[in-house]
């Protein structure tokens, strides 16, 4: 097994290539080197930040048609993180309409908070299942608590790849996947015990 | 929880500091607590004008697999930037923000406000009133807390660490006068620090004095008390905290 964390320049990939390490494996790669994508296992797609920057970075650094390589013709499972999963919707809002790297069809919005509700979304929240039986899930109840910071949400287009919601600014998707391509909104790095089987989970696909 | 060089600390007062042990064995402890997030202080970094340790940061980054406020000796964008890289998720000030209270604008326009933590350590004078104190509690200052605490939320503050310095590490509850007083002046959260003793300083704390969290350190090191049995108590009182539902 040889886990890639794409590497560029945004969010702090220390926390989950420790994350990763904990759950056992031993080669974990922090990168955006080419011979890295070809011989890996497994992908994450981190972030932290502002969506057009993040896709203006991975374009000129050219981590774009790696990134769409491996998970589209090589179908190496790909879980993106955060800014990591709104980067993989057809396109952003944030600032401008700006496209993304189009793996699960959808668009990026800013959350509308409900009275009395506060953005950016911080904390721990719940995280509904909607699809009890995909193997991302094994081991973890429904309803687990998660730990969120964000202010966008990616609004799929199918509802088949809707894994999950959570109950905050009405009601946002916070998990998403489309075959080998899988996104959650929240950190689950940072999540303990929960975060760890989910993690566990990826890296048995 | 508190370190100085010397370890892993636990004081009565913010003084008469005890070593209670090594900080990285207690992170990993506090992992398989169900702890719902760490805030570690480095209490000789403002008092000593060091820099931030952040090789310790470091280490127990490397350990922490909740959300991490960091603390101590912070006073600058670029101190919370290296901070933030290193794998904390927030930063606390007091010193600083007190000496250069721009740096809470800044900080939290550059990085968004839920990651700048202003704390704020309390002592009440003969007039009644509670007022801020610097460098862990050795030095007074004429601000007012609650007048401070109303000024870091304008300037862009995400939560204030509120603490009793004289309650701190007694056990004895803790100081819900001041809690009520600061979380009825601002509406960002309150984190009730200081003097935590029993289950129901805690349950007390949010739902009669307005805290949104709680934080205790001298109840973990010194008793038989876990976080997980303060979580089923809050749960009794209908009070929500993080649930992290795994089998087995």
């Amino acid at each position: 097994m040889k886990v890639l964390i794409i590497d560029y320049g945004m969010g702090n990939v220390g926390s989950v290539k420790r994350a990763i390490e904990e759950c056992g494996v031993d080669n974990v790669i922090v990168s955006h080197h080419d011979y890295d994508f070809e011989d890996c296992t497994h992908a994450i797609l981190p972030g932290v930040g502002a969506f057009p920057d993040a896709m203006a970075t991975l374009n000129e650094r050219g981590i774009t048609d790696r990134i769409k390589k491996l998970a589209i013709d090589d179908k190496i499972p790909l879980l993106g993180i955060c800014l990591g999963m709104q980067l993989l919707a057809s396109k952003g809002t944030e600032v401008s309409f700006q496209d993304g790297l189009d793996l699960i069809p959808g668009i990026v919005q800013a959350l509308e908070p409900a009275i009395g509700e506060r953005i950016p979304h911080v904390g721990w929240n719940e995280v509904q299942f909607t699809n009890r039986s995909d193997e991302m899930l094994n081991e973890i109840r429904d309803q687990s608590d998660f730990y969120f910071v964000h202010s966008y949400h990616f609004i799929p287009k199918n509802e088949e790849n809707i894994l999950a919601y959570t109950p905050y600014a009405g009601k946002f998707v916070s998990m998403i996947r489309c075959g080998n391509i899988i996104g959650a909104q929240f950190h689950p790095e940072k999540s303990s015990t929960a975060g760890f089987q989910l993690l566990k989970n990826f890296l048995n696909i | 929880m508190l370190w100085k060089n010397i370890g892993l600390v636990k004081g009565v007062g913010f003084n008469s500091w005890r070593r209670v042990g090594s900080i990285l064995p207690a992170v990993k402890v506090y992992n398989t607590r169900q702890v719902d997030e760490m805030i570690i202080v480095d209490i000789s970094a403002s008092r000593d004008n060091n820099q931030p340790d952040f090789e310790m940061l470091s280490e127990i980054a490397h350990e922490c697999f909740v959300p991490l406020t960091f603390g101590g000796g912070i006073n600058s964008l670029e101190h919370i930037t290296k901070s933030l890289r290193l794998g904390a998720d927030k930063i606390a000030v007091n010193t600083a923000a007190l000496a250069n209270p721009e740096l809470i604008t800044k900080a939290s326009e550059r990085f968004g406000s839920q990651c700048v933590v202003v704390s704020i350590d309390a002592i009440m004078h003969e007039d009644g009133d509670y007022y801020c104190y610097t460098h862990s509690g050795s030095q007074p200052t004429a601000y007012k807390v609650l007048e401070w605490a109303k000024e870091v939320e304008k300037l862009g503050a995400g939560e204030i660490l509120l603490t009793d310095v004289e309650l701190d590490g007694s056990m004895k509850g803790y100081n819900q006068d001041l809690i009520r007083q600061v979380s009825s002046a601002v509406s960002i959260p309150v984190i009730a620090s200081g003097g935590a003793g029993n289950l129901n300083d805690f349950s007390t704390a949010i739902l009669e004095s307005g805290a949104s969290a709680v934080a205790a350190a001298s109840l973990f090191h010194f008793t038989q008390l876990t976080p997980l049995e303060i979580k089923r108590h809050l749960a009794s009182k209908n009070i929500m905290t993080r649930n992290a539902l795994v089998n087995g």
